[in-house]
């Protein structure tokens, strides 16, 4: 596994293609990309190590990711690219006209690494769940990630599946939850008060582990821990906490910044506070 | 006026269970889920017989959508099951995203589709399934008419790669599709050849034309009988080769007529070649509850209302 240091300077590159990419586009979601920057990071290059040069659409014999809050497109197309599966360059055509990183993940233009679209929000744990049953059957041992979005669990499909994964004992799913507290409108906790998600996924039989993500050790070891956990019988529920804007002064910890691009002025002073680490696209 | 043979009543899901369970043996990618109706989706003998393969989802018809969009990847065909209104508007965006937008390769099987689901009413009488389903790109849509149909369309689209929505119902209606004839999807098929008007039908109202070609004959009226059992892709060149025989056009379905079979051949004719049309479909209402003969005849989707769509198109050809 490459070092933190190591993957520190890939999510902060990673930072700047996402301020780079949605001041392209002059839309798309900054915040909860750049919350999540470390941890997407550290589970391509630490964790799952795909392999980006031969990708399949059934995914046999890897690790599968998915991104159920698929408005973080900009972050998980930048460490597609910069994980192998796209030259990187392509980074610069994000939501533009015929391009295959379309606003939200499709697998309808063919980039490589996306196995089914999202940003309709509650379905990506569903989906999840059954690649994780495709792959019990297949005999395949590896591991299913899906990324959620704290707000999008006012989704009602998500209890559906949450129900689903535990009275199926899918436990070669490892779900993880941004929990940034914000959503679009404002902290979810005025939004709608989710409550205490340690409890409610516990109550749904669901193991449930803790996890800074904005911390790239602490990452790393969670993750790894949360490998451990499963095939118990139980699906894993990783609490991540992140801040929205993470890396970014200004953005830091704002719902404002949820899905709004910077301008010329803004994104000059973010990319002043991420150093151009592997070279921008 | 060709002789069809009722070879003995039978419910269309019968047909699609049994070849569930034939696909079960046949081929190992097969997997089936279902959302609390396994009985009423005559899912029982394959869940018994496949256990391993069969996933009891409950009354969450969104996660099960989503699941089998999931199952999908690593290779798996998996086969839904709920009613017709539990398969499409209750999980449209779900079907919508993570299917037809994904292009996964998930077999939608809806039964109790229309107003022959009978007593329960309206809330489960979808009548608007098609239109929602064929709206959506690169969405196959099939409604088959007898329980031999049903049993061929079934273990056909286990073939064919992409989504698929297959509509069948819940009461037991006569069964004269031959048993052997192979289901070809896109290809609609010529029952009864004839001059005066082109008569469409779909599903449960192939049977109720095949009646009504009958009762117009003795009328002296040669009525052309064509079983679209696909709605899309739709048999362009049947129908216009019909057509341009019989100058008008009669369609007939268990659906609303917005969005259904006959609203697909409208746009097609208009398009081609503008000749006098009729409908017989449901007209922008609600179903009831009610014996599913009662509500056929309520709704005007009898053979005799078939008949009487087609004097007025031949009336009003120049």
């Amino acid at each position: 596994m490459p070092s933190t240091t190591e993957l520190l300077k890939i999510s902060t590159q990673v930072r700047r293609d996402i301020i780079r990419m949605t001041h392209g586009a002059a839309s798309g979601h900054p915040g909860g990309s750049l919350g999540c920057a470390d941890f997407i990071t550290t589970l391509y290059f630490g964790i799952m190590k795909p392999d980006p040069k031969n990708f399949t659409m059934d995914g046999i014999g890897e690790d599968l990711f998915f991104l159920s809050n698929g408005h973080l497109s900009p972050l998980w197309y930048s460490v597609l690219g910069r994980y192998g599966y796209f030259d990187y360059h392509e980074l610069g055509t994000f939501r533009m006209l015929n391009t295959r990183l379309q606003g939200h993940p499709s697998v309808h233009e063919k980039l490589p690494g996306i196995r089914v679209a999202s940003g309709s929000l509650g379905q990506g744990l569903s989906v999840s769940i059954g690649a994780a049953l495709s792959k019990k059957l297949n005999r395949d041992p590896h591991h299913v990630f899906c990324l959620m979005g704290d707000g999008e669990l006012e989704e009602g499909q998500n209890w559906e599946a949450a129900m689903f994964a535990a009275s199926h004992k899918v436990d070669n799913l490892i779900a993880i939850v941004d929990d940034n507290g914000k959503q679009i409108d404002g902290p979810v906790k005025k939004v709608i008060n989710i409550g205490d998600l340690k409890a409610k996924f516990e109550a749904f039989g669901w193991l449930v582990i803790r996890m800074n993500g904005n911390d790239i050790a602490d990452i790393r070891e969670k993750m790894l821990l949360a490998k451990v956990a499963s095939g118990k019988g139980k699906p894993v529920m990783v609490l991540m906490k992140t801040i929205m804007g993470f890396g970014v002064d200004f953005m830091l910890d704002n719902h404002e910044w949820h899905g709004v691009a910077p301008n010329d002025e803004q994104a000059e002073k973010a990319l002043n506070q991420l150093e151009e680490t592997l070279g921008d696209y | 006026m060709v002789e069809f043979t009722n070879t003995g009543s039978k419910d269309t899901r019968s047909g699609f269970g049994e070849a569930l369970l034939e696909l079960g043996k046949l081929n190992p990618d097969v997997v089936a889920l279902c959302a609390d109706l396994t009985g009423s989706m005559k899912m029982d003998a394959f869940a018994k017989t496949f256990p391993e393969r069969f996933f009891q989802v409950g009354i969450a018809e969104a996660n099960m959508m989503c699941i089998a969009a999931g199952m999908t990847i690593g290779g798996k065909i998996p086969f839904t099951g709920t009613f017709a209104n539990f398969s499409t508007g209750r999980v449209y965006d779900q079907i919508r995203q993570s299917i037809a937008y994904s292009g996964k390769n998930v077999k939608i099987c809806a039964s109790h589709a229309g107003v022959t689901l009978g007593e329960d009413g309206a809330t489960h009488q979808i009548l608007e399934d098609l239109g929602l389903m064929k709206m959506l790109p690169g969405m196959t849509v099939i409604n088959t008419c007898d329980f031999n149909q049903t049993k061929a369309a079934t273990l056909a689209i286990a073939k064919y790669i992409g989504p698929v929505y297959l509509r069948f119902g819940r009461p037991k209606v006569p069964n004269f599709t031959p048993a052997a004839a192979e289901f070809e999807i896109g290809k609609a098929i010529l029952l009864n050849e004839g001059s005066d008007v082109s008569i469409f039908a779909t599903g449960h109202l192939v049977w109720k034309a095949l009646e009504a070609g009958k009762m117009l004959e003795k009328i002296g009226i040669h009525a052309e009988i064509i079983n679209i059992h696909t709605i899309k892709p739709l048999d362009r060149e049947t129908i216009i080769a019909s057509i341009s025989k019989t100058h008008c056009v009669v369609t007939a379905e268990e659906h609303m007529m917005n969005g259904g079979m006959g609203d697909s051949i409208a746009q097609l004719l208009v398009r081609d070649n503008p000749l006098p049309m009729e409908m017989v479909a449901v007209n922008d209402q609600f179903g009831q509850s009610g014996k599913p003969e009662e509500l056929m005849e309520k709704y005007g989707l009898e053979a005799a209302n078939i008949v009487k769509a087609a004097q007025k198109v031949i009336s009003r050809k120049k």
